[in-house]
């Protein structure tokens, strides 16, 4: 796929400076400065404990900064302002984190419900997200451990576009499924992205698969960014010996 | 048990408001206390007796417990008058041996405000027995012989066992060396002494056991034991209060012999006539009224230990939801707060249920509203540490999932982690239900009635089959429970649970 042309600076949705998150001891992240543009795709990749996941979460506020300062539409994300805020964030994990006391359907509508959407209001939109997923109508009533991997992704992807945010988040997806479902999810997911023109941010450890999705791909290594760019100026130019060989690694998926 | 919904009230009281008072009732009815053993349920009978003949409301707080109980009870103004002995008073509620004449226990009595009348008649002092057969065998007939014997085996009543004037001071006397001393309940002492289990145990004088078992009783060489005559011990109040009453109770002063309240003890445990009949058929001898007797009927006795049992039960059970799930919640949400909650509920747990109860009667008398306290205090740490190890143990992602939806921390917790933690929440109070029904029946000790009532009757009279009429009951109630507790569990555990556990 070819790259979008780089956007206004002002056009960033998420500015991250300097921003440094520690677990105890050890450095998840380490001095970030990062913007991600509106309406791409960017994929954060890197091999486990790279801090891919710890960045998504930092975009959320599900965790805070040590230092450094997290802009989302150049407002600074804080404890007060993100509950708010999150309501124009989706936010998709690894299994789906769908709650299972819930059917499929009460999982979708739970935030509009409780934002009082009157009912033709949510039926429309549900109605809206089943079509756009290819989520079958009858699997609404199902609840979670009724469903398959798959069917699960789907409707946690409903549930994350329900308020129709501007942003979504996907912490590895597609990690949890079956390599068949997974390829038609994949080309499924990058087709709603595309039509809905919605800024996404994805975390996985595959480079093909980020490859897939990515308008800019950015790779981390132990806490540091350590390169930028597509998929093409990675492999035409990695930064480092590091990126090499990351690469090189999983070449034969890519090829 | 007409003043039980006041009580009630004064308990929820507490534990809404945590604030600790007791104010003594307004009342025109005289309450009668006794203690749990037949001799002094007999007296109590006559006190109440005596009152009513005056046409005076009377109610006989019956079979409350230890000496501590019905101090208590007496100091707090639960009740105005039970029957004591001279011994006791000296060594276990004022415990000044120094007191040797009768002015000088009255004047001690007067800093409480309690007043003891002249001795009833018997001295029921404390004694210690063997069987005749036993005895004979080793050649024992006073308590200095048992020095040379230092492999006997004892068991004591606990109060024995415990009190300032009981076995420590007996055996410091005698110079006693047996090591085997067990403390257990009086009436099973004699069975233990039946099957031979032990070889000596501590008697009243006037037990009736003493003949039927064929013990003897040995003699205290060394004048170890004090005088343990019988008194009236009464609230000063009383005197003014309800001078009438007063009077018909001192008609009995000097009228029992020691012969005369074995016999009536003997009727009683022995021969399985009501203490009350007892009683009526002394009182009708001796000074020639017929009192009015209403034997409630095994129905009604069944009926009201159920409603007490239940009102024990369901007040502390749902009190004890109130506050213990959020306990539990807030215990989940600040871990170190939350190991301080969950310590001291556990600490609770450890003390003795008896010994908790006692401590309620300063502060709220006795009867449903101590039990209830204590019986509520009971049923905390099952709950709090469900409702805790159930919100603790949401998967990590739900909880993100349900903050990155942006929902604020109190509709997460209505709308997503109450819902997940609910089957453990549900099982917690389960167990607490149990164990409250089971429990409950040690608020018979302090007034309380239910299903521990007929428990207690049986147990002193050596009755089979009146403690099976608590314990089946109590048993089948708690049954009952857990099975209402399994088929709530269908519709208030949510379904999508449900599914996820059997596909587990």
């Amino acid at each position: 796929m070819s790259r979008r042309e780089i956007p206004p600076a002002d056009a960033a949705v998420f500015e991250l400076a300097g921003v440094t998150r520690h677990y105890g001891e050890s450095v998840a992240l380490a001095r970030i400065d990062l913007s991600i543009e509106k309406a791409c795709t960017t994929v954060l990749i890197g091999p486990s404990g790279s801090g891919k996941s710890t960045l998504l979460r930092l975009l959320v506020r599900l965790i805070a900064p040590d230092t450094g300062t997290v802009l989302f539409e150049n407002q600074l994300l804080t404890n007060d302002n993100a509950g708010y805020l999150r309501q124009r964030i989706g936010f998709v994990v690894q299994e789906g984190g769908l709650f299972p006391h819930l059917n499929a359907h009460d999982n979708v509508v739970l935030m509009a419900r409780y934002l009082r959407w009157n009912t033709s209001r949510i039926a429309a939109r549900v109605g809206e997200l089943a079509e756009l997923t290819h989520f079958p109508a009858d699997g609404l009533r199902r609840f979670p451990v009724e469903l398959s991997g798959g069917q699960r992704q789907r409707v946690s992807l409903m549930r994350a576009l329900m308020l129709d945010p501007d942003v979504l988040l996907l912490d590895e997806p597609l990690g949890a499924l079956d390599p068949m479902i997974r390829f038609d999810l994949q080309n499924e997911l990058r087709d709603i992205f595309q039509g809905l023109k919605k800024t996404v941010v994805m975390v996985t450890h595959d480079l093909s698969e980020a490859g897939f999705f990515a308008d800019t791909i950015v790779l981390l290594r132990e806490g540091r960014i350590v390169q930028r760019g597509s998929l093409t100026e990675l492999l035409r130019a990695p930064a480092d010996a590091f990126v090499e060989q990351f690469i090189r690694a999983q070449r034969s998926s890519i090829v | 048990m007409s003043a039980a919904p006041t009580r009630v009230h004064a308990a929820v009281t507490l534990l809404i408001a945590c604030t600790v008072f007791a104010a003594a009732p307004v009342r025109a009815e005289i309450r009668a206390g006794s203690k749990q053993f037949t001799e002094s349920v007999i007296l109590g009978e006559m006190a109440t007796q005596l009152i009513g003949h005056t046409a005076i409301p009377v109610t006989h707080r019956a079979e409350l417990g230890g000496t501590r109980t019905l101090w208590g009870a007496l100091l707090a103004g639960d009740i105005d008058i039970y029957p004591e002995y001279t011994g006791t008073i000296v060594q276990e509620i004022l415990a000044d041996h120094s007191l040797t004449d009768a002015n000088a226990i009255r004047a001690a009595l007067a800093a409480h405000d309690v007043r003891m009348s002249a001795p009833l008649g018997f001295n029921n002092s404390y004694a210690v027995g063997m069987r005749r057969v036993r005895a004979d065998q080793l050649n024992i007939r006073k308590l200095s012989d048992l020095v040379s014997h230092p492999k006997l085996h004892f068991g004591f009543s606990s109060e024995f066992m415990d009190r300032a004037d009981g076995w420590p001071g007996l055996a410091r006397q005698y110079g006693l060396p047996q090591t085997d001393v067990r403390g257990l309940d009086h009436d099973l002492a004699y069975r233990g002494l039946e099957a031979g289990e032990i070889d000596a145990t501590d008697l009243y004088a006037t037990d009736a056991e003493i003949h039927y078992y064929d013990l003897v009783v040995l003699e205290d060489d060394r004048d170890y034991f004090p005088a343990y005559d019988a008194v009236w011990l009464y609230r000063a109040g009383l005197t003014e209060q309800a001078p009438r009453s007063l009077s018909a109770l001192r008609r009995l002063e000097g009228r029992v012999s020691q012969s005369e309240m074995t016999a009536m003890n003997a009727r009683v445990k022995l021969d399985g006539v009501p203490a009350a009949r007892v009683a009526a058929d002394f009182l009708k001898r001796e000074f020639g009224f017929e009192a009015r007797l209403e034997l409630p009927s095994a129905t009604d006795d069944f009926f009201r230990y159920t409603r007490e049992h239940l009102l024990l039960v369901l007040s502390s059970l749902s009190a004890a939801v109130l506050v213990a799930i959020p306990l539990g919640i807030v215990a989940a949400r600040k871990p170190r707060f939350g190991q301080a909650i969950l310590s001291i509920t556990g600490i609770i747990q450890t003390i003795p249920a008896l010994a908790l109860l006692v401590f309620m009667i300063p502060l709220l008398g006795i009867g449903a509203a101590p039990a209830i306290v204590a019986l509520f205090l009971y049923s905390l740490l099952p709950i709090v540490r469900n409702t805790y190890t159930g919100l603790r143990g949401i998967p990590p992602q739900l909880t993100e999932s349900a903050v990155a939806l942006g929902l604020p921390a109190t509709s997460r917790l209505r709308l997503v982690e109450l819902p997940l933690a609910m089957p453990t929440i549900l099982a917690g109070i389960k167990t607490s239900a149990v164990i409250n029904i089971g429990t409950a029946t040690l608020g018979a000790l302090i007034g309380a009635g239910g299903y521990g009532q007929p428990i207690l009757t049986g147990i002193r009279l050596d009755d089979i089959g009146l403690i099976l009429q608590g314990a089946i009951p109590a048993a089948m109630l708690a049954l009952l429970v857990q099975g209402a507790f399994e088929l709530g569990e269908r519709w208030l555990a949510p379904k999508g649970l449900r599914l996820s556990a059997s596909r587990r």
